[in-house]
């Protein structure tokens, strides 16, 4: 069975790394990894919007983005997708690649779960940073930009790199509407190869487990990092400090 | 394009069992992957909590591997990989008796106690040590300790992460798709195919989905009230 699994991935391996590139779209771990990078950059941004909308005083904004927050935590991904798969051509008026349909989803669905991250964050920050910004001239929002957010969003980087494994792991479900990601990619070796399907999905478990292990253990690495450094010189290692932003809130698997 | 008219599919008798079949599915997939993911973290976590060191990185090694595979891989390597291996009687009794669902159910539970059992050992550990001492000196015995004393409180301080876990794993099951069940969105599909209602036939099943997912978000808020000690904050 090992032989099969190595024969196959080095008959298979520029398939399972770029897919038909360049004759054909980028696939496979990198179009894998590209997919995530662009849920992950374009979300962010709305997510630190849709967090501040939650904490605003004003209900004009922060009732849709509370209710956008609960819609995509009650609803399945999959089902994101299929909104997206059928509402983005029809808004734009013409037919778009799945590749664009699945980065959509990802953005609408990780800004919800990230904002709750971001929100988190600021909300860990204590009080007395406001009070002293605001006493030192800042106004709210200038408070909230040189103070408050660069604070909150350094403690944050562990819960968003977390976050990033978990998109990478949403990013297999592309293969339900034929983005050519890793998943499809070895569905595809799979279908020619129509015998060996447990060393084809084995590869394919492995190859995943590998990049988000590795990003997983880079988080924890810097959540214990940036625990050592808040508990300040002095204090003993620290790495039992409560992280503000905590654990991301489950967006997974 | 024609007029957004839920009561096109709802009143359609034909449409409606099929959703509502669907609906049936998803909840046989849900709940019985739920009892599997419960009683396999509870087993999970009492291998953990024995002093051997082997054990403690079985579990490690179990909880990693479903916690940094996507589900849907974990279900496509059950339903395609594992399932090839089984001896072929079996392989034709099990396609006789819902092979799909099946493995759906023990694909989405295996996954699934990963994640309980390290939301139950977190909730363990926070409990405070001298809850564990104070049972002891006042007689009881491990398992007396363990079950009257720190479970409680455990189940009491994962309560959250469970309750969160639960509504993924709800959501979750509509990867059971990807394999051939026939569960909801599956339905919402075919229904889509047959009515060409694709607006109508999704929001009904969003708002399904949303409906249960905030009730079951509800049902853990008003739980996490309820198990809240008399006098704490």
């Amino acid at each position: 069975m090992l032989v099969e699994i190595i024969r196959i991935v080095q008959e298979n391996w520029l398939l399972l790394l770029v897919g038909q590139y360049p004759n054909g779209p980028l696939g496979g771990i990198a179009a894998t990894l590209l997919l995530s990078v662009l849920g992950i950059a374009l979300a962010f941004p709305l997510s630190v919007l849709m967090a501040l909308a939650r904490i605003s005083p004003w209900r004009i904004l922060r009732a849709p983005a509370t209710a956008l927050v609960y819609t995509m935590r009650g609803v399945p991904l999959l089902m994101i997708i299929f909104w997206g798969y059928f509402l983005v051509p029809l808004l734009i008026g013409r037919a778009v690649p799945g590749f664009v349909t699945m980065v959509c989803a990802l953005v609408i669905y990780e800004a919800a779960f990230l904002s709750e991250v971001v929100r988190a964050g600021i909300q860990a920050l204590p009080a007395g940073q406001m009070d002293a910004a605001r006493a030192l001239g800042h106004s709210n929002l200038s408070a909230m930009r040189y103070v408050i957010l660069p604070q909150a969003l350094y403690n944050m980087m562990p819960s968003i790199l977390s976050q990033f494994v978990s998109t990478i792991k949403e990013t297999t479900l592309g293969y339900v509407i034929n983005v050519p990601e890793l998943t499809f990619a070895a569905n595809q070796i799979n279908n020619r190869l129509l015998t060996k399907p447990f060393e084809v999905f084995i590869i394919l478990a492995i190859i995943y487990f590998i990049v988000c292990w590795s990003l997983t253990q880079l988080a924890n690495w810097l959540e214990r990092r940036i625990a050592t450094k808040r508990a300040g010189p002095g204090s003993a290692q620290g790495t039992d400090f409560a992280l503000p932003g905590g654990k991301p809130l489950a967006a997974e698997p | 394009m024609q007029g957004l008219d839920i009561t096109a599919i709802l009143l359609n008798p034909q449409f409606a069992a099929m959703l509502a079949h669907g609906f049936q599915i998803t909840l046989v997939v849900a709940i019985g992957s739920w009892i599997l993911a419960m009683s396999l973290s509870l087993l999970l976590l009492v291998i953990r909590l024995t002093p051997s060191r082997i054990a403690d990185r079985a579990v490690g090694a179990y909880v990693s591997y479903h916690r940094n595979v996507p589900t849907l891989v974990q279900l496509m390597l059950w339903y395609f990989g594992i399932f090839s291996l089984l001896p072929s009687a079996l392989q034709d009794w099990l396609s006789t008796h819902y092979a799909e669902a099946t493995f759906a159910i023990i694909g989405l539970g295996l996954c699934q106690a990963a994640y309980f059992s390290e939301d139950l050992r977190s909730g363990l550990r926070s409990v405070a040590a001298g809850q564990e001492e104070a049972a002891r000196a006042l007689g009881h015995s491990y398992i007396g300790t363990m079950r009257d004393v720190l479970l409680p409180q455990a189940f009491r301080n994962a309560l959250p992460a469970l309750i969160n876990h639960t509504v993924s794993l709800f959501k979750n099951s509509s990867l059971a798709m990807a394999i051939g069940v026939a569960e909801l969105t599956h339905a919402v599909r075919e229904v889509e195919n047959q009515s060409f209602r694709t607006f109508e036939t999704f929001l009904i099943a969003t708002l399904v989905y949303l409906a249960c997912s905030l009730v079951l978000m509800a049902i853990g808020a008003w739980l996490g009230r309820r198990a809240r000690p008399a006098g704490a904050h």
